[in-house]
């Protein structure tokens, strides 16, 4: 691997940049592998990341149907924060948040990490409670987080309209300074060079069409490249977590929804936090290319159709008004979805399934960028030992039967 | 968007129905004679097909009534729809 630097950089430059090597390759699968991912985007190539990192697991193929970071990885609003209620997820999501901290060093890849705070909004005396009840919560886990008055926030962004004309008055707010937002293709491109320079094979246009079980064990995965054997096999593949539980014949409690982005044409700079309302609902941020990037609450229906309904749009776009009626006459430039698998209690599920030495990693629903590193850390390790790592211990597949759920609906900062 | 014919009212716009989920999901009738994990299965498992799933949907805001659907989630084509309690088209012409 070349590494990126101002020196090589510059030697480069004397070639007029035509001599750089790819940054990860295109290697035939192997007939054989100590650990199969399936699933190309953040969280399986972290898995494969820290597979090869931590644990010295190298013989590790990555199988990605599509191309690489193509799916929900490239179809996020870039949000970070780990300002999450419950403890479980507060370790898991503040363990993410750390590594995103560190990670452009750690992969000599530069994923554009900008902590330019998160604010969440309250619009009513009841979420005002909800925000002081939660800030403190937070910060027992010891993780950052502010109550803001009015005056700050409108200080932070003068554009906000926090006036008493408005049908939902801004009435304060919480605030974690940490949080922001990261380029996501260069999460997934990145995380990606890192592993296929450890010896990790990625394997793009491979399907995976079924599972070789043999009582009661995983033995390997059939493709559309063919039949490949691994030891262990880890599955992440949000959005389609359901279909390939199905084809290794075992049930799980996840529907799968569409859940839509959009972003305006490009403004002038003119806002530099993440500002998130549940009341009025609607999340955004505004790009580098001065874009505004936002999204809201998912579809209901289920649907594997990466494209959603209009009224979505409609009540996003009047909840952008509601908090910046400059924007009226603003135009929207593109409109995606991406297909998000939703358990019950909003929360996501790692580790062991049914079929032994088969692992899920899935159910991160809407919020799943965020916990990109995080949920490799854990997932790879996880994958490495045969037990899951003490973080991903509570969000087993068996908390549906224990009881011990961990409900995220509404406690995660933001309802959707 | 979803144009959803309602078996009662005809053919509406989606932002008028809800949808309710998996349809033909039947309460146990014993439950004290489940073990957890077949009380977890009812609860909370659920078909998530890449395919032809049949889901029941209310009438919100017209006949305030439920039904159920026969929609591919793939396409979202809606195949068949009919009131609560009733056969489905297709399987009554499987002779089900």
């Amino acid at each position: 691997m070349t590494r990126y630097s101002a020196l090589n950089l510059w030697r480069h430059s004397r070639q007029g940049h035509t001599q750089w090597p790819e940054a990860w390759g295109s290697p035939e699968p192997k007939s054989d592998y100590d650990v199969i991912i399936v699933g190309g985007g953040g969280h399986g190539l972290a898995t494969a990341h820290y597979l090869a990192k931590n644990h010295g697991i190298t013989n590790v193929a990555v199988l990605e149907k599509g191309w690489i970071g193509g799916g929900n990885t490239g179809r996020n609003t870039t949000i970070l924060r780990s300002n999450y209620l419950w403890d479980e997820s507060a370790a898991l999501y503040e363990l993410s948040l750390k590594l995103y901290e560190g990670l452009s060093k750690d992969l000599n890849y530069n994923i554009m990490l900008s902590q330019r705070g998160v604010i969440n909004l309250a619009h009513t005396e009841h979420e005002m409670r909800e925000v002081s009840r939660r800030v403190n919560a937070i910060r027992l886990n010891g993780i950052d987080s502010e109550i803001l008055t009015p005056e700050q926030i409108k200080e932070m962004v003068p554009i906000l309209n926090t006036g008493p004309g408005g049908r939902y008055p801004v009435l304060g707010g919480a605030l974690q300074r940490r949080g922001g937002v990261a380029r996501h293709d260069a999460v997934a491109w990145g995380l990606a060079r890192a592993a296929d320079s450890r010896g990790v094979d990625i394997i793009q246009n491979c399907e995976v069409t079924g599972f070789n079980i043999r009582s009661g064990q995983v033995e390997g995965v059939e493709t559309t490249l063919g039949p490949i054997s691994a030891k262990k096999v880890g599955v992440v593949v949000a959005g389609h977590a359901g279909v390939l539980a199905d084809l290794a014949g075992f049930r799980l409690p996840i529907e799968s929804h569409p859940l839509q982005a959009l972003v305006s044409e490009p403004l002038k700079p003119f806002f530099n936090v993440v500002l998130m309302s549940g009341t009025v609902h609607v999340y955004l941020s505004q790009s580098d290319r001065g874009e505004l990037v936002m999204g809201a609450g998912m579809d209901t229906y289920n649907s594997y159709a990466q494209r959603g309904s209009l009224p979505i749009i409609e009540q996003m776009l009047g909840a952008c008004l509601e908090l910046f009626p400059v924007l009226s006459r603003l135009k929207v430039m593109r409109m995606w979805g991406g297909i998000v698998d939703i358990c019950p209690d909003a929360s996501p599920i790692i580790g062991k399934t049914p079929v032994d030495n088969l692992f899920f990693n899935c159910g991160w629903g809407t919020g799943g960028f965020k916990a990109t590193p995080g949920s490799g850390y854990v997932f790879a390790d996880t994958i490495a030992k045969g037990e899951p790592h003490a973080l991903a211990a509570p969000f087993s597949l068996d908390r549906f039967s224990t009881g011990a759920l961990i409900d995220e609906h509404g406690a995660a900062a933001v309802a959707h | 968007m979803l144009l959803i014919p309602c078996p009662w009212c005809g053919a509406r716009a989606e932002k008028e129905f809800k949808p309710g989920g998996e349809a033909g999901i039947v309460r146990p009738l014993d439950p004290d004679a489940l073990d957890d994990a077949a009380w977890a299965d009812y609860l909370f498992n659920r078909a998530n097909p890449k395919g032809w799933h049949r889901e029941r949907w209310i009438h919100a805001l017209g006949c305030r009534r439920w039904f159920n659907v026969e929609r591919h989630t793939a396409t979202h084509e809606i195949r068949a729809t009919w009131p609560m309690g009733e056969t489905s088209p297709d399987d009554v012409e499987r002779g089900k």
